[in-house]
C-alpha cells in the first residue's frame, strides 16, 4: 500500500485517485454515496413507521395536555374571565359573554361535551350545563318584547339582516336559495354596536351551519336583543346614518325606559349554581389551551381554584393502580425467572437432539394465540373448572368451598406467567448456551461442591440472560391488556385496562392519554435499560 | 449439568438428579397442559367447560363435533373451491413438468388448501365465526406483505457498514414491539380518526403492518449477520448489476429469514386484538376479536373449537419456521446434531 501511494505522489501534494481528485475527497464521496444508499433503503420504512406509528403516539401525548375545548366552546367568556378577580363573582360583561357563547353552543349541541369535560374536575357541572342549555335561549326575552312593542319592525328577520349584514352579503343572501353565502358583518354596525354585532354574527353563522337556514329569513335569538339593549345603553347612535337608522335612533331614545333582568340576574334565575364561585373558577382554570390537569389526575392530584391539591380520599385510585401494575408485573417476572431458569438450564445442557425436541414444548405456547391461552386458563381456573374439579376429586378442597382462582390477582398472575414464560426462557437459553461447560468442570476439579460451582461460576455468567429476560418480561407484562381484562376481575386489572376504559366507556380521552403517557415513559426507561444491557439488535426470536 | 448419572453417585446426587428432572417436567407440564386440555374439551357434547363424567368414561356419546359445526357454519362453497384448487394445482404441476422438467406434487396440496379456504369463506353473510375468520384472512396477508416489503428493504439498508444514526433508527423501528399495545391502540384510534382511517380496512392493515415490522427487522437482520458480503462483491465483479445481485445472490440466501419474519408478522396480525378493537369497526371484526367478545360476555364452547383450530394453525406455522431454521443452519454449515 505504501509503495503504491508513494508511486502515485510525484510531489508532496495530496494523494490523488485515478480521476485526479484527491483521494481523501474521493473516499469521502464514496462513503457519502454509501450512506445515502443505506438511508434510501431505510427511508420508506422509516416514513411508514413515522406516519403509521410514531405520529399517532405523539398525537396521543399531545392530547394529554391539550385542552382547547373550553376556549373553543366559550371563547368570549374565556376572554372576559381573563381579568376576573377570583374573590368575587364575574362582572355583568362576563355573564353577557357567557350568554352569547352558551346559546351558540347549545344550538350546536356542544355545551354538554364541555359540561362533561369540566365535570371531571368539579362534579355537578355536567348537569348544570345540560340544564342551562335548555333555558339559555330565554335570556333577553324581556328586552325582545319591549323592542317589538316599541316597533314591530324589530320582529322582522329582514330588519336585523339589513342592519347587521355587509351590503354585498345582503345582496348575495337575498338572492340565495338556502343558507346563502357565509354571513359577513357590516363595518358600520360592528363599529357602532360591537356587542350586538358579535352576538348577531354568532347567531347568523350558527343557523347557516347547523340548520342550513338563511339569516335573512330567521329572527335572531333573544340574547341578541339583550346585546342590543346593552349597546344602546352605552352608545349614542344619533350620528348613525346607515340602514335602519331611524329605527335605531328611535330605540336609543326608548331604551332608558326599558326594564329587564341584567345578564347575571338572568343566569342566577336559570340556576343558582351560576352564583357559585367554584364553577367560574373551574371554567377559568381550564380555559388555557393546555393543561396539566389530566396528568395531575393521573397521580391523584387535582387542579382546584386554590392551586394543586390531593384528590379526596375515595377518588385516589391511579397511584394504587400504578403500584398494583408494577407489583403484579414484578410478581410475574419473578415467577417467570423461577420457572424459566431450570428449563433454560436443562435445555442448554442437554444434547442438542433432545434439547431441540424439548424446545418445541416452549415454542408451541409461544406461537399459540394469546386468546387461546387465555381461554384455556379461563376454562381451567373457574370455580367449576378443571383444576377445582381435580382438587375436589383428590379431596384437598371440599366441594362447597372451591377455590377462587380466577377474576382476581391470582388468576392474572398465573395466566400471565404462562403467557410470558417463553419470553424468559428464550433469552436465558441463548445466554446459557454460550457458557462453556468446562468452567464448571474446572471449578469442581478444584474442589468446589456442585452448589458452590453453580453459585460462584455458572450463575454469575448467566446473569446477563436473567437481566435480558426480566426486562423483556417486565416490559411486556406492564402493558398487558387482554389477559387482565378477561381473567383479572376487579382486583387483577392493570393500568392498561383503565386506559381502555377511559377511551371506550367514560370517554375521558385526555386522562386516558395522560395515563398512557406515564405508562409509556415507564416502558421507555426500561427499553433504554434493555438497550444498554442487551442491545436491541440482539433480541432473538426462537 | 451431567446428562447421565454416574454409577458412583451418592444418594443426595441421585435425589437431586431426578428431583431436578421432575421439577423441569412439571414446568413443561405447566407450559403445555393448558393448551392440550382445551382440545378434548372442544369435543364436548354438552355446553360445559369441564369434563363430563361421560367424557372421563370415554363414552363416545359424550363427544361430538357440534361446536366445530357451529364454528365452521353452513355458508360458502368449500367443495367448489377445493375442486378449482385441485385443478389449478394439477395444472401447475403439469406446467412445471413441461417447462422445468421437475415433478413436484407440492402445488397440488397448496392450491387445494387455498381453494378450500377461499371457497369456504366466499359468499358468507354474517356467520358468527366464519365472517371474522374471513376478515382475519383478508387483513393479515396484506399487513404481512407490507411489513415484509418495507422491512426487508430496511434491514438490508441497516446491515450496510456505514449507516448514520443506526442506533436511533433501530430503536424507532423496533418500538412497535415494545410500546404497550394499549398505548399504540389509543394513539392510532385518535390519530386515524383524525385522518379518516379509523374503522376502515386500510387503517387496520396499516396498524397491523406497523406492529409486524419489528419481527421482520429482527429476523432478517439476524440472517444478514451471517451473510457473506464477498458473495455480492463476487457477483458485482462478474458484471451483475445491483438489482440482479440482490435477486440472484442475496435474496435466495436470506429468504428463510424473510419467510420466518413474514410468518411472525402474519401471526402478529392474525392474533392481534387490542389495536383492531380500537382502530377497526364492526366490518373488520377479526377472529381474535370475536373470541375476546365471546370470552368477556358469555363463554360459548364454540370458543374452544375456535381455539383448537388456532392451535392447529400455530403448530403448522411453528413447523414451517423450524424447518426453515434447520435449512438455513444446514446451508450455513452448522450441523444441528
Amino acid at each position: 500500500m505504501s509503495d503504491a501511494t508513494a508511486a502515485n505522489t510525484t510531489d508532496n501534494g495530496p494523494v490523488l485517485a485515478a480521476d485526479g481528485t484527491p483521494l481523501k475527497r474521493s473516499l469521502a464521496r464514496a462513503l457519502r454515496v454509501q450512506k445515502m444508499r443505506a438511508l434510501l433503503l431505510i427511508a420508506p420504512l422509516l416514513i411508514f413507521i413515522m406516519v403509521a406509528f410514531i405520529a399517532p403516539i405523539v398525537d396521543m401525548l399531545f392530547r394529554s395536555v391539550e385542552n382547547q375545548i373550553t376556549s373553543e366552546t366559550l371563547p368570549r367568556t374565556v376572554m372576559a374571565l381573563e381579568d376576573w378577580d377570583p374573590e368575587g363573582l364575574p362582572d355583568e360583561d362576563t355573564y353577557a359573554a357567557l350568554t352569547y357563547d352558551f346559546v351558540e353552543a347549545a344550538e350546536r349541541r356542544i355545551h354538554t361535551r364541555l359540561g362533561s369535560r369540566l365535570n371531571y374536575e368539579t362534579t355537578g357541572i355536567s348537569s348544570l350545563f345540560r340544564q342551562s342549555g335548555r333555558g339559555v335561549d330565554d335570556i333577553g326575552e324581556d328586552y325582545a318584547d319591549q323592542f317589538i312593542e316599541l316597533n314591530p319592525a324589530w320582529e322582522e328577520a329582514d330588519t336585523w339582516a339589513m342592519l347587521m349584514g355587509a351590503p354585498d352579503w345582503i345582496e348575495a343572501a337575498s338572492a340565495a336559495e338556502d343558507a346563502g353565502p357565509s354571513f359577513r358583518l357590516s363595518v358600520a354596525a360592528s363599529e357602532l354596536l360591537p356587542e350586538t354585532a358579535d352576538a348577531y354574527r354568532g347567531f347568523a353563522r350558527t343557523v347557516q351551519q347547523e340548520d342550513n337556514d338563511n339569516p335573512m329569513a330567521e329572527e335572531p335569538w333573544f340574547p341578541v336583543y339583550m346585546a342590543l339593549y346593552r349597546d344602546l345603553m352605552r352608545t349614542d347612535v344619533s350620528g348613525y346614518d346607515g340602514p335602519m337608522a331611524d329605527l335605531l335612533i328611535e330605540a336609543d331614545a326608548a331604551v332608558e325606559g326599558f326594564t329587564g333582568m341584567s345578564p347575571s340576574e338572568a343566569w342566577l334565575d336559570l340556576n343558582d349554581d351560576w352564583g357559585d364561585r367554584n364553577v367560574w373558577a373551574t371554567i377559568e382554570a381550564f380555559s388555557d389551551p393546555y393543561t396539566a390537569g389530566y396528568f395531575l389526575t393521573s397521580i391523584d392530584l387535582r387542579l382546584t381554584p386554590d392551586g394543586i391539591e390531593a384528590q379526596p380520599e375515595e377518588q385516589r385510585i391511579y397511584l394504587l393502580l400504578f403500584q398494583r401494575t408494577i407489583f403484579m408485573s414484578g410478581m410475574i417476572t419473578l415467577m417467570c425467572v423461577l420457572l424459566g431458569y431450570p428449563i433454560a438450564y436443562l435445555l442448554s445442557n442437554l444434547p442438542s437432539k433432545s434439547s431441540n425436541l424439548l424446545l418445541i414444548l416452549v415454542l408451541l405456547p409461544f406461537w399459540t394465540s394469546l386468546l387461546v391461552r387465555t381461554s384455556a386458563w379461563k376454562v381451567l381456573l373457574q370455580q367449576q373448572g378443571v383444576i377445582n374439579d381435580i382438587l375436589v376429586w383428590i379431596g384437598i378442597v371440599a366441594d362447597e368451598n372451591r377455590l377462587a382462582l380466577i377474576n382476581n390477582q391470582l388468576g392474572t398472575i398465573i395466566a400471565m406467567t404462562h403467557i410470558l414464560l417463553p419470553f424468559m426462557i428464550l433469552p436465558l437459553y441463548s445466554v446459557m448456551k454460550t457458557i462453556p461447560p468446562s468452567y464448571v468442570r474446572a471449578a469442581k476439579s478444584l474442589g468446589a461442591t456442585n452448589f458452590t460451582a453453580f453459585r460462584r461460576v455458572y450463575f454469575p455468567q448467566s446473569i446477563p440472560g436473567i437481566g435480558a429476560g426480566c426486562i423483556l418480561v417486565f416490559i411486556l407484562a406492564i402493558g398487558y391488556y387482554i389477559t387482565p381484562e378477561l381473567v383479572g376481575g376487579r382486583t387483577g386489572t392493570f393500568i392498561s385496562n383503565r386506559i381502555a376504559y377511559h377511551i371506550s366507556s367514560s370517554l375521558n380521552w385526555g386522562l386516558a392519554a395522560a395515563l398512557g403517557s406515564i405508562l409509556l415513559a415507564l416502558v421507555l426507561v426500561l427499553y433504554w435499560l434493555y438497550d444498554r444491557i442487551v442491545g436491541i439488535d440482539n433480541v432473538k426470536l426462537g | 449439568m451431567d446428562t447421565k448419572l454416574p454409577p458412583y453417585a451418592t444418594v443426595g446426587q441421585r435425589i437431586w438428579f431426578y428431583g431436578f428432572r421432575v421439577i423441569c417436567g412439571l414446568i413443561f407440564f405447566f407450559l403445555i397442559a393448558p393448551i392440550l386440555t382445551i382440545i378434548p374439551l372442544s369435543f364436548n357434547a354438552e355446553d360445559f367447560f369441564t369434563f363430563t363424567p361421560g367424557m372421563l368414561a370415554l363414552d363416545p356419546d359424550a363427544y361430538s363435533l357440534r361446536h366445530y359445526r357451529e364454528f365452521f357454519g353452513q355458508g360458502g362453497y368449500p367443495w367448489i373451491g377445493l375442486l378449482i384448487g385441485l385443478a389449478l394445482g394439477i395444472a401447475a404441476t403439469v406446467a412445471l413438468k413441461m417447462f422445468k422438467g421437475t415433478t413436484n406434487y407440492f402445488p397440488i396440496v397448496i392450491f387445494a388448501i387455498i381453494g378450500l379456504i377461499v371457497g369456504k369463506l366466499s359468499g358468507l353473510e354474517g356467520e358468527e365465526w366464519m365472517t371474522p375468520m374471513r376478515n382475519s384472512l383478508r387483513i393479515a396477508p396484506v399487513a404481512t406483505l407490507l411489513s415484509v416489503g418495507f422491512g426487508t428493504l430496511a434491514a438490508i439498508g441497516l446491515s450496510q457498514s456505514h449507516v448514520p444514526f443506526k442506533g436511533a433508527i433501530m430503536a424507532i423501528l423496533i418500538s412497535p414491539m415494545i410500546v404497550p399495545l394499549i398505548i399504540s391502540a389509543a394513539g392510532m384510534y385518535f390519530f386515524y380518526s383524525r385522518i379518516g382511517l379509523q374503522g376502515t380496512f386500510m387503517g387496520v392493515v396499516l396498524a397491523h403492518a406497523a406492529l409486524g415490522i419489528p419481527f421482520v427487522i429482527i429476523t432478517v437482520t439476524a440472517t444478514l449477520v451471517g451473510f457473506d458480503r464477498s458473495l455480492t462483491r463476487a457477483a458485482a465483479n462478474l458484471g451483475a448489476n445491483p438489482v440482479t445481485t440482490f435477486f440472484r445472490i442475496q435474496m435466495p440466501l436470506i429468504l428463510p429469514g424473510v419467510i420466518s419474519g413474514g410468518l411472525f408478522a402474519f401471526i402478529t396480525s392474525f392474533d392481534e386484538v387490542v389495536v383492531v378493537i380500537f382502530v377497526g369497526s364492526a366490518g373488520q371484526q377479526t377472529l381474535p376479536w370475536q373470541m375476546f367478545t365471546g370470552l368477556r360476555e358469555q363463554i360459548s364452547p364454540t370458543i374452544l373449537a375456535a381455539a383448537t383450530v388456532l392451535v392447529a394453525i400455530s403448530v403448522i406455522l411453528l413447523t414451517v419456521v423450524e424447518l426453515l431454521r434447520q435449512r438455513s443452519e444446514r446451508l450455513r454449515g452448522i450441523d444441528p446434531h
